[in-house]
């Protein structure tokens, strides 16, 4: 029997389902959220349902933050795991009410560290609590999903393309209730998602699935920024990363946002100062220059180092950037042309000018965090987020 | 007259009474039957579905001629009733509600069988993944789903062992009291002239044909519009 580390979720599974083979192998922190990232068919599921047991595929293991779930000797099934699982579609049960859907799997204790009321006012179905699941819109029936997976006391909740089956206005309503779960939940998530923008938006960590094996797993803005993957060669590729609001410019409605390496002016609503942001820069919206520019409109310009580079089609250089003096900041991607690159003579240790025309806010936190064991930003989860490790 | 409807109620009581023990004996046995049928993989699933599903193909006659020579004084049934110094089970009521079951199984059978697969694999694992034990599942969840398929069954069984002659008349005979049912008493009516009884039972027995038909129709109905 193996020995589980604590503190991590460990996954290895490899087996062949009809003509498809899965090799699928990574360790990820048992803390924030995973995102399970890879193109339609390429075994996220397969994996999700491993975990949950509810898939068996002999000689895999699973291990989560110490407790064995699989092994050689072990095979718990699934109701003896501390999951909580959400399906694509949301599946709640016809026959009973929204409440005693969501108290279905509620253990019947006084004292749980998740609470009926705070889930009810944190997803927003306190109305819905009588009502049949007939009656429900598919948004409101996959936070009730949510829900009962939460109420069932998990100890890891797995989410498989939760908003895969919703249209656009629906997912647009649940995506804000995701940032909050991972605001306010100590819970550790994975998150299956074909869809980088929604993993973008709360993920801390991710595990790039192609074909059935895991092509890298690491912190989110690490994989971003890393040309030897996908996601930085991709058109659209960006980096998310978390910031801290260290004031307001009423005058013009910008608030100034606080990163490592760079101080940001942003034009948005006024957010309080100390609120964590996280930030989406794009690639295509950071230019280079290798002379601070005189007189530009662009108010974000910052000194950075160029760490590597990548060619992106014919015509095309991806820039791995490191921001601050010296480069000892976030690193982020920018997006010039080949002409530019040779013609300025850039190369790899330069030290350039990053000039960042777009910042898109993606998880604003107005309050402060409330969950017992997160009970406020503290230096030890500073450490698990992606800023630190970018 | 007075006689006359004394022997057909006494007909009728005992109609009800075999109806009803084969209903209440059929949903306890064939719901794990049902779940298996449902949920088993296994290459011989379908010749054990088959086996259930004889009765709606075979003479009644068949499936009694077998029952007599199992069950009969020179079967293997009477050999084990003589070990206790027992009587054999032919002609007797027990004989009928045991061949009654074996005959309406298919009736029940198919129908939980059937909203066992209609509602898939899904409902269960959501309950597995909420801590509830393979039991618990069943009971609080395929059990309450299936519960069209479980009216059905029960609706169809009652009313098809009610409807059955052959058989009867093989395993039971036509004892008053013990084995005349309906179905033959209406045969015994004819045999004799008596057409007022007979056409009174058979009226009847068309007028409850056609509401158990309703009734089933419309279960069907207000379950698929639950669907939708």
């Amino acid at each position: 029997m193996r020995t589980a580390k604590p503190g991590r979720i460990e996954i290895a599974f490899n087996g062949t389902l009809g003509t498809f083979s899965l090799d699928a192998q990574f360790s990820v922190p048992a803390k924030g959220v995973t995102a399970v990232f890879g193109p339609s068919g390429c075994g996220k599921t397969t994996v999700a349902r491993c975990i949950a047991g509810l898939k068996r595929l002999a000689g895999g293991l699973c291990a989560v933050d110490g407790e064995i779930w699989q092994d050689d000797t072990t095979f718990r099934p699934p109701h003896l795991r501390p999951i909580g699982y959400v399906f694509q579609e949301a599946s709640l049960f016809p026959h009973l009410s929204v409440k005693r859907n969501l108290l279905f799997g509620a253990p019947k204790r006084d004292t749980v560290p998740i609470g009926f009321d705070e889930v009810v006012e944190l997803l927003g179905i306190a109305h819905l609590l009588t009502r049949a699941p007939a009656h429900l819109s598919g948004g409101e029936r996959q936070r009730v999903a949510i829900g009962r997976a939460l109420l069932s006391q998990p100890k890891l909740l797995v989410m498989d393309e939760p908003l895969a089956a919703l249209d656009r206005s629906a997912k647009g309503e649940i995506l804000p209730f995701l940032e909050r779960l991972h605001e306010k939940l100590a819970l550790p998530m994975l998150y299956i998602s074909h869809d980088m923008a929604e993993i973008e938006r709360f993920a801390d960590h991710l595990v790039l699935m192609e074909r059935g094996t895991v092509a890298a797993a690491g912190p989110l803005a690490t994989l971003q920024s890393n040309p030897a993957l996908p996601l930085a060669a991709s058109r659209d590729s960006a980096v998310s990363c978390e910031a801290v609001v260290s004031g307001y410019d009423g005058r013009y409605g910008l608030l100034a946002l606080r990163l490592k390496g760079a101080r940001l002016l942003v034009p948005a609503s006024p957010l309080a100062p100390g609120v964590r942001q996280r930030l989406r820069i794009a690639a295509s919206d950071v230019s280079l220059a290798l002379e601070a520019p005189y007189a530009s409109s662009i108010l974000n310009v910052f000194p950075a180092r160029i760490r590597s580079h990548a060619p992106l089609g014919h015509g095309e250089v991806t820039v791995v950037l490191a921001l601050g003096t010296g480069g000892s900041g976030t690193q982020i991607l920018a997006r010039i042309t080949r002409r530019s690159w040779d013609a300025l003579g850039f190369r790899d240790g330069l030290d350039v000018f990053a000039q960042v025309k777009g910042v898109s806010l993606v998880a604003a936190s107005d309050r402060p965090l409330e969950a017992p064991s997160e009970a406020s930003p503290s230096p030890e989860r500073d450490a698990g987020q992606v800023s630190a490790a970018a | 007259m007075d006689g006359l409807s004394g022997e057909i109620w006494q007909s009728v009581a005992l109609t009800v009474e075999l109806a009803s023990a084969t209903t209440v004996i059929l949903l306890i046995i064939g719901t794990p039957l049902a779940w298996w049928l449902a949920r088993s993989k296994a290459i011989w699933t379908e010749a054990v579905a088959t086996i259930v599903a004889l009765p709606l193909v075979l003479p009644p006659t068949v499936l009694g001629f077998y029952l007599l020579v199992l069950l009969g004084p020179n079967g293997p049934g009477g050999w084990i009733a003589s070990l206790w110094g027992g009587r054999t089970l032919a002609f007797t009521f027990e004989g009928l509600i045991v061949g009654s079951v074996l005959y309406s199984m298919p009736f029940v059978v198919q129908p939980i069988r059937n909203a066992f697969v209609a509602m898939g694999e899904r409902p269960l694992e959501v309950a597995a993944t909420l801590r509830a034990s393979p039991a618990r599942a069943f009971w609080t969840v395929a059990v309450p789903l299936a519960r069209p398929g479980f009216l059905t069954a029960g609706v169809l069984g009652f009313a098809h062992t009610i409807g059955e002659f052959g058989l009867v008349l093989m395993i039971g005979g036509n004892i008053p009291g013990r084995t005349r049912v309906l179905s033959i008493a209406i045969f015994d009516y004819v045999e004799e002239a008596r057409w007022r009884e007979a056409s009174w039972l058979a009226g009847s027995m068309v007028i409850f044909a056609f509401a158990v038909i309703l009734t089933v129709a419309l279960i069907d109905k207000r379950n698929a519009r639950a669907r939708a």
